[in-house]
């Protein structure tokens, strides 16, 4: 049963294990079976509509007498749009979204990124900052020394900036906050266990690690940065562009300071307690990634161990907990 | 050769309108991006899909919906005799048409245009009704990766022998010669998608047994929407609130 239940994750638990995944699973059902009323759908379900004037949203389709889903999820309503929530889909961009991504291609005036959409993604030259912080025109000169900035394989964040006429989805990185990403890992995870928050940058200040929940599913777990740092660097770059074509060799020559085994250590941390939740089909958020660390910590769990089958039940019964606080509070 | 004994068995001890033990399960391939594998009695196939991401193949993108692209094979050990196969075999062509073809008529493609979609789907284990399992298969992929679709397509097999029409044959039944008919069904729509046929039958025996395939796609659909219901409940609860 627990095997069918978590995908992707291939791992022999015992039989005290297995019992307690179960149990604890099936206390999460209790607890939501409280909360929410039975609005799953699944493909072609009828979907009850009040009123003829309501407004058909994402996911349904109008069958002249009745209102079908076409995707497998949850019927969302508000005020009059009905419309299907989708789970385990690609990643459906919305203007403002912060998003991890990685260059697949430089291109003419323009990068294009893999992000988990049904297209790649294209970063136009214009609607960045360039290194120098100058705001002017991009000259053909700017052109070719793009590969300064990003080559292949470098991940990027930024942010959606919207849909062209073409159709082609178009992001922005004006502020130092975005731009490439280094010393750090990128983890990939479903799209539908990140939520959209204010926040999506973290500084986990007790680990030097830097945190960012793209919206696409992409996880940046890196070491920290400071933005004003960040500058400095990029200056270096522009003076010394022959070191500059591969990202990963600079990243490790040219810093002062070489990112601490600590710091690394944390950051496989970070990312292991990602990979956990994500395998359970949890949201990941600030609040559980940091309490799943403390949780490996105070065990005095190996890096390593944190991806055996124990650290799952064990995750799975602090995220019972958790969520039957939040809800007594309500 | 009797393939219904006089108590109305057939070799395999089923009864003649009995389909075979279904099972499904969905989220086998980690990496793709909706997958499932469908067992039929002895069959057993996996379906992966992948998409809808950029198209590979410039040319072929269009600019008003996606592209479908559909890659059947079998496993070299999914049959008695090891047989190497090779890739781009008469069959294993036309089935990856079929099953393209009826995958196509359900997903709303104009959703997603300037995009493809890839399904690939596998024989593992060989018995007959392959045609059918993929279909399922595939559906329940697709309905995994989260593709909008107009209806599960559901596929089931029925034929004809000694004058008797059989549900969902297995190998000994299909290779028996007698007609073989394939049927693949929008169960809410009501819409047939997919009518193959080998051998020949008689008008009104031909309906009997096209009846019995309809039958075998309902029960086909409501067994994968059982599955998929309970899959979908499960991914929700987890994510929480």
């Amino acid at each position: 049963m627990s095997k069918s239940k978590l995908r992707g994750i291939q791992l022999s638990f015992s039989n005290t294990q297995k019992l307690r995944l179960e149990k604890a699973l099936e206390q999460l059902e209790s607890i939501s079976s409280k909360l929410n009323s039975n609005a799953t759908v699944i493909v072609a379900d009828t979907i009850p509509v009040d009123e003829d004037a309501a407004l058909k949203g994402h996911g349904t389709l109008d069958m002249g007498r009745n209102v079908i889903a076409t995707v497998c999820g949850v019927v969302e309503r508000v005020n009059k749009l009905v419309y299907v929530r989708s789970l385990r889909a690609r990643y459906k961009p919305e203007i403002g979204d912060i998003i991890v991504g990685r260059v697949i291609e430089v291109a003419p005036k323009r990068w294009r990124l893999e992000i988990n959409f049904s297209q790649d993604a294209v970063l136009m030259l214009s609607s960045m900052n360039l290194p120098d912080g100058i705001q002017r025109r991009r000259t053909a000169i700017d052109e070719l020394n793009m590969r300064t900035i990003f080559v292949e394989n470098d991940v990027i964040c930024a942010e959606v900036r919207g849909f062209q006429n073409d159709g082609s989805l178009h992001l922005q990185a004006r502020s130092q906050k975005y731009g490439k990403l280094e010393n750090g890992k990128l983890l990939k995870i479903p799209p539908y266990l990140v939520k959209r928050r204010k926040q999506h940058f973290h500084h986990l200040d007790q680990y030097g690690v830097d945190l960012i929940f793209g919206c696409n599913g992409f996880i940046w777990v890196g070491e920290h940065v400071d933005v004003k740092d960040a500058m400095v660097e990029d200056q270096v770059n522009k003076s010394d562009p022959q070191n500059t074509d591969s990202a990963f060799l600079q990243g490790s020559s040219e810093e002062p300071t070489s990112t601490s085994l600590e710091i690394r250590r944390y950051i496989c941390r970070i990312a292991n307690a990602i990979t956990v939740f994500a395998a359970l089909g949890f949201m990941v958020n600030l609040e559980a990634v940091t309490e799943t660390v403390t949780l490996s910590l105070s065990l005095n769990l190996g890096v390593h161990e944190m991806l055996e089958a124990e650290f799952h039940v064990q995750v799975a019964e602090q995220e019972v907990e958790r969520r039957s606080k939040s809800t007594r509070r309500k | 050769m009797e393939f219904v004994n006089p108590e109305g068995l057939r070799l395999d001890g089923r009864r003649p309108m009995e389909m075979r033990q279904l099972r499904a399960e969905i989220g086998v391939v980690s990496r793709a991006d909706g997958s499932a594998s469908f067992e039929m009695g002895n069959t057993k196939v996996i379906a992966a899909v992948y998409g809808p991401r950029e198209v590979q193949n410039r040319s072929q993108q269009m600019n008003d919906q996606a592209l479908v692209r559909c890659e059947y094979s079998m496993a070299n050990f999914s049959t008695g005799d090891r047989r190497r196969k090779t890739k781009g075999d008469r069959r294993s062509t036309e089935i990856s048409l079929v099953i393209r073809q009826t995958m196509e008529a359900c997903i709303l493609t104009n959703l997603m245009p300037r995009s493809q979609i890839d399904i690939y789907v596998q024989v593992l284990q060989a018995d007959g009704g392959t045609r059918s399992a993929c279909i399922n298969a595939a559906t329940l992929a697709l309905a995994d990766a989260g593709i909008p679709m107009r209806d599960l397509v559901t596929s089931c097999s029925a034929g004809y022998l000694n004058s008797t029409p059989l549900l969902d044959l297995n190998y000994l039944e299909d290779s028996a010669g007698g007609a073989d008919v394939t049927v693949g069904i929008l169960p809410k729509l009501d819409r047939v998608t997919l009518l193959q046929m080998d051998a020949k039958l008689p008008m009104d025996i031909f309906e009997n047994v096209m009846q019995l395939a309809v039958e075998g796609c309902k029960a086909v659909d409501s067994y994968i929407r059982e599955i998929l219901l309970e899959n979908t409940k499960t991914l929700e609860i987890h994510r929480g609130v």
